[in-house]
């Protein structure tokens, strides 16, 4: 018997597609049993250990002084990652879509990579260039003051590598989609090239930018493989919460077990979130 | 474009949500990133306020962790606050070389203070006190499971048909170095000759069925795994069953004197050197037994230590106990067993490696 | 619907020339060569990408090839390292096949079946995504790994590698293959089922063809991940030499001995296939907008 299936959201239209009803229920159960076996449980069962003892234990674990601390750095890191990938992100993506430049093709293509590039290289990669003792340009920042490596700034920019995509990955399709209509009306209103960008282009790929904002966010609170590698790992001075949930794991003791499963469990809520806000955020701006 | 307002609202309320969480995780990471950015450099010192940057091997984490809340009470401590990092002893190590912040370290053998000297980060004196720069002892034990069902009681047992062993990686840990060492030297004490030890470490690395990073990790292997015997240092193996963790431990008859160095790096805070002399003192000395540690200081009282197979006599001597001294000081112990290409530990793991 | 992860997956190159509805350029798109102003801005930005990705990526081929061809080789064919790519690679094409076949099977359920609850798989499926790796490792660990429910012990085995890495891949297949199922013209179905082709047939012939480069792209992003896959493997592995030893857990040992050369060896490997990935992509998504 052929089925309808439903309206699919996003385009629309109604959909009257013959549905082949002898696959439709091992389809579905397929599916789904693969996706509470690989997902639902596990993540299941995390939530559940964390409370095992009970909620105080938990906030005890959450009260430390070395893990809000962790939590704190992980946060300026994700800030300033942040900070510095939507900046830089979108003047990339303006120039990206509006101008035309030799190399302009094999930049589009570069920016992806940090996508596809294993965390231990990127952590590798920065430690060879920023190395305090045998980096290409370690050792001179260190003479003026700035350590790179095993301090903040090294995290931070292995946070920033990591998540660099993302806001250019959301802003450049709108601002193809755009066009140029309005901002060279603008230009030729009199407005000048701050006033159209601030006036003009901002609003317009503001969704775009909060989402990708929120993606790097969320990246950058979860970074770990490249800030392990870069930051030495220091209690209370270098210690993110993933480095945290590591280093606990592999103590001894109930306490040290809750504290792990406790920032994991935080860390987890805080993604869950994130993909919350942003499916939320999804059809509002594509109803634009 | 029509929107209802239902849907306007909802979006706005999204919204509001979105922003008002994006920004108090800014602002949180605002204020983190200004404490945190704050002091740099090792030892902010005046006004009694000091920062002690420990850089030690994985296992003494929690005996540190005593000693440095009881220093913190005495006036030598008072405003002191310690910022650590535990490790691999041999990784530790070179990341203080590299670059890591130390005023204190604290390792599980000579040669990871020594490449600091070489460095130039630790004085060529370090070791010149009454312990010859030595801050804790302990032997090498086997850990087995509770009610040691395989009747593991030496280092031969190891080598029967079907024993899983965990060992450290040589590559990365100190506590793996000793457990080798004193793997090899057994055979000699009893009195084979090297070609017959250097058959039995073989033999031995055949049974190893995991070489996890530290000694810590190690043992975390042995406890959340199956393997039937973990090769460690005794304060390890009784600090675990301090923590509640079930399981039973063999001092072999013949094993090596594990002894811990601690140093004071060249430009470490002055607090640094009172913490030294702290850990050395009759107290300091005390929370190391109390954590499982042979003390190093002659005639320290041991107490009752939980988690010794005898609480009451913790620390048995074993019969046969070869050290470093014995051997020839670790220069000529390094070059013979560990060195890269020509290293007796070297070859073996390289022959067992490529006949799996 | 299209979630987090499909426009991040879709591409900034890809958007020019793709011809999509909803993604197609509505107003008219003007190249300009660069003005002075944004001349300097392409200046500092270049600086910025350089400071932070060029440079040290080119440090890594450096130092790779620091101590010549046979350094080079000799790092690379060491047994221990090629243990860990053997295995690397042999999980990846593994779980990239399984990746293909679930993913196609979790777009179609997504994209054609409507049931209560199906909301709640869409965020389910972006976990992954989202997820800090070590605290996959922990989570994939809860199930997986002594205590498990259900019995299944597969904490240090190989089974952990291929389980770590189908949970972080998880998302890509779908994502890529979600949105071109979206717009298939139901028509061209329609029609094939009423001259008399069978329902696989129609299948085979009208639907795979399209879905074929949404599902190659899914699957060389899904590789590319699976073997720079790190955080997970940490709890979750043992990180066994010769058994469960991946890439990048070779790499950071090879960092913590000091041995700079041979880790950079290893990782300039994994570049390598990073830019082929990518650079694939490309190729891809043109050949797709030439033919629409």
């Amino acid at each position: 018997m052929a089925d309808r299936a439903e309206r699919a959201a996003g385009t629309g239209r109604v959909r009257t597609v013959r549905q082949p009803s002898l696959l439709r229920w091992p389809l579905r159960i397929a599916v789904i049993v693969y996706l509470v076996l690989l997902v639902v449980w596990p993540v299941a069962i995390v939530a559940v250990k964390t409370f095992e003892r009970g909620v105080g234990p938990v906030l005890d674990a959450l009260a430390q002084p070395e893990v809000v601390f962790a939590f704190e750095l992980s946060a300026a890191n994700a800030f300033w990652a942040v900070v510095v990938n939507t900046v830089f992100g979108v003047g990339i993506s303006l120039l990206l879509v509006r101008y035309e430049f030799p190399g302009r093709r094999a930049l589009s293509a570069l920016v992806d990579l940090p996508l596809s590039v294993s965390p231990v290289v990127v952590g590798l990669a920065l430690l060879l260039v920023y190395s305090g003792r045998t980096g290409w340009f370690g050792p001179t920042l260190e003479h003026h003051g700035l350590q790179v490596i095993y301090a903040q700034p090294g995290m931070i920019m292995a946070t920033a590598f990591v998540s660099l995509p993302l806001v250019i990955r959301e802003v450049v399709p709108v601002l193809h989609e755009i066009g140029t209509e309005q901002e060279q009306a603008a230009t030729s209103l009199g407005a000048s090239p701050v006033q159209t960008f601030l006036r003009i282009t901002l609003p317009a790929i503001r969704w775009a930018l909060l989402y990708g904002v929120v993606l790097t966010l969320a990246r950058s609170l979860g970074e770990f493989g490249a800030v392990n590698v870069v930051s030495g790992g220091v209690a209370l001075r270098t210690q993110t919460a993933t480095l945290l949930v590591q280093e606990r794991y592999n103590q001894f003791g109930a306490d040290n077990t809750t504290a792990a499963y406790a920032a994991s469990f935080v860390l987890a809520l805080l993604a869950i979130v994130a993909l919350v806000v942003v499916s939320s955020l999804r059809p509002q701006e594509r109803d634009r | 474009m029509n929107v209802p307002l239902l849907d306007r609202l909802h979006v706005r309320g999204v919204a509001v949500v979105a922003t008002a969480a994006a920004s108090s995780l800014l602002l949180a990471g605002c204020v983190g990133g200004s404490t945190t950015s704050g002091d740099s450099g090792s030892g902010a010192s005046g006004s009694g306020s000091a920062v002690i940057h420990l850089v030690g091997y994985s296992v003494p984490k929690e005996a540190n962790g005593a000693m440095e809340k009881k220093f913190e009470a005495t006036p030598a401590g008072q405003g002191v606050t310690f910022e650590e990092a535990y490790g691999p002893s041999g990784d530790q190590s070179r990341a203080v070389v590299n670059g890591l912040a130390a005023d204190y370290v604290s390792f599980s053998l000579e040669p990871d203070v020594t490449r600091l000297v070489k460095a130039g980060l630790v004085d060529p004196s370090w070791s010149a006190n009454a312990t010859k720069g030595m801050v804790a002892d302990s032997v090498v034990v086997i850990a087995v499971r509770k009610g040691n069902p395989k009747n593991i009681h030496g280092w031969d047992d190891l080598i029967k048909p079907g024993i899983k062993v965990i060992t450290p990686n040589p590559a990365s840990s100190g506590s793996a170095r000793w457990n080798t060492l004193a793997a090899y030297e057994h055979t000699i004490s009893d009195g084979g000759s090297d070609a017959q030890a250097k058959d039995y470490l073989t033999q031995f690395f055949t049974h190893v069925e995991s070489l996890p990073g530290s000694g810590r990790d190690a043992t975390n292997a042995f406890l959340s795994g199956d393997a039937d015997a973990l090769i460690s240092y005794e304060n390890e193996a009784i600090l675990a069953r301090q923590s509640g963790e079930d399981f039973d431990y063999v001092v072999p008859d013949e094993s090596v004197l594990i002894e811990n160095p601690a140093a004071v790096t060249t430009k470490a805070t002055p607090k640094a050197k009172d913490y030294l002399d702290y850990v050395l003192s009759a107290d300091g000395q005390a929370q190391f037994a109390a954590k499982g540690f042979r003390p190093v200081v002659p005639g320290s009282p041991t107490g009752t230590v939980q988690g010794a197979n005898d609480p009451a006599n913790p620390f048995p001597t074993p019969k046969k106990l070869v050290t470093i001294a014995d051997l020839g000081g670790w220069d000529a112990v390094t070059s013979k067993f560990f060195d890269d290409k020509t290293g007796i530990v070297t070859q073996v793991q390289q022959s067992t490696g490529k006949s799996k | 619907m299209t979630t987090a992860v499909s426009s991040a997956l879709a591409g900034p190159a890809a958007a020019e020339d793709d011809p999509r509805p909803g993604r197609r350029p509505t107003g008219r798109r003007r190249l300009t060569t660069l003005t002075r102003g944004s001349g300097l801005g392409l200046g500092i930005a270049m600086i910025w990408f350089s400071l932070l990705v060029l440079i040290p990526l080119v440090a890594i081929v450096v130092q790779a090839t620091a101590g010549g061809w046979t350094t080079y080789v000799a790092a690379l064919t060491s047994p221990q390292t090629l243990a860990a790519l053997r295995l690397t690679v042999g999980q990846a094409v593994l779980v990239t096949a399984v990746d293909v076949v679930m993913g196609t099977a979790i777009a179609w359920v997504l994209v054609r079946d409507s049931f209560v609850g199906k909301r709640v798989l869409e965020v389910v499926i972006d976990v992954p995504f989202a997820l800090p790796t070590i605290v996959a490792g922990l989570v994939l660990l809860s199930l997986y790994g002594t205590g498990s429910p259900l019995g299944l012990h597969w904490a240090n085995t190989s089974h952990a590698v291929t389980l770590a890495f189908l949970f972080v891949t998880l998302p890509f297949v779908v994502r890529t293959v979600e949105p071109v199922l979206m717009e298939i013209e139901p028509e061209v179905e329609e029609a094939a089922a009423s001259l008399g082709a069978s329902r696989f047939t129609v299948f085979r012939m009208v639907i795979l063809p399209s879905l074929a480069p949404a599902i190659t792209s899914g699957a060389a992003l899904a590789f590319a991940r699976a073997i720079s896959e790190y955080g997970s493997l940490v709890l979750l592995s043992g990180n066994l030499p010769y058994r469960t030893e991946v890439a990048s857990v070779r790499i950071l040992s090879f960092i913590e001995g000091d041995q700079l050369t041979e880790a950079a060896a290893v990782a300039s490997l994994l570049l390598v296939v990073a830019l082929v990935v990518i650079v694939g992509l490309e190729i891809v998504s043109r050949r797709v907008a030439r033919h629409g």
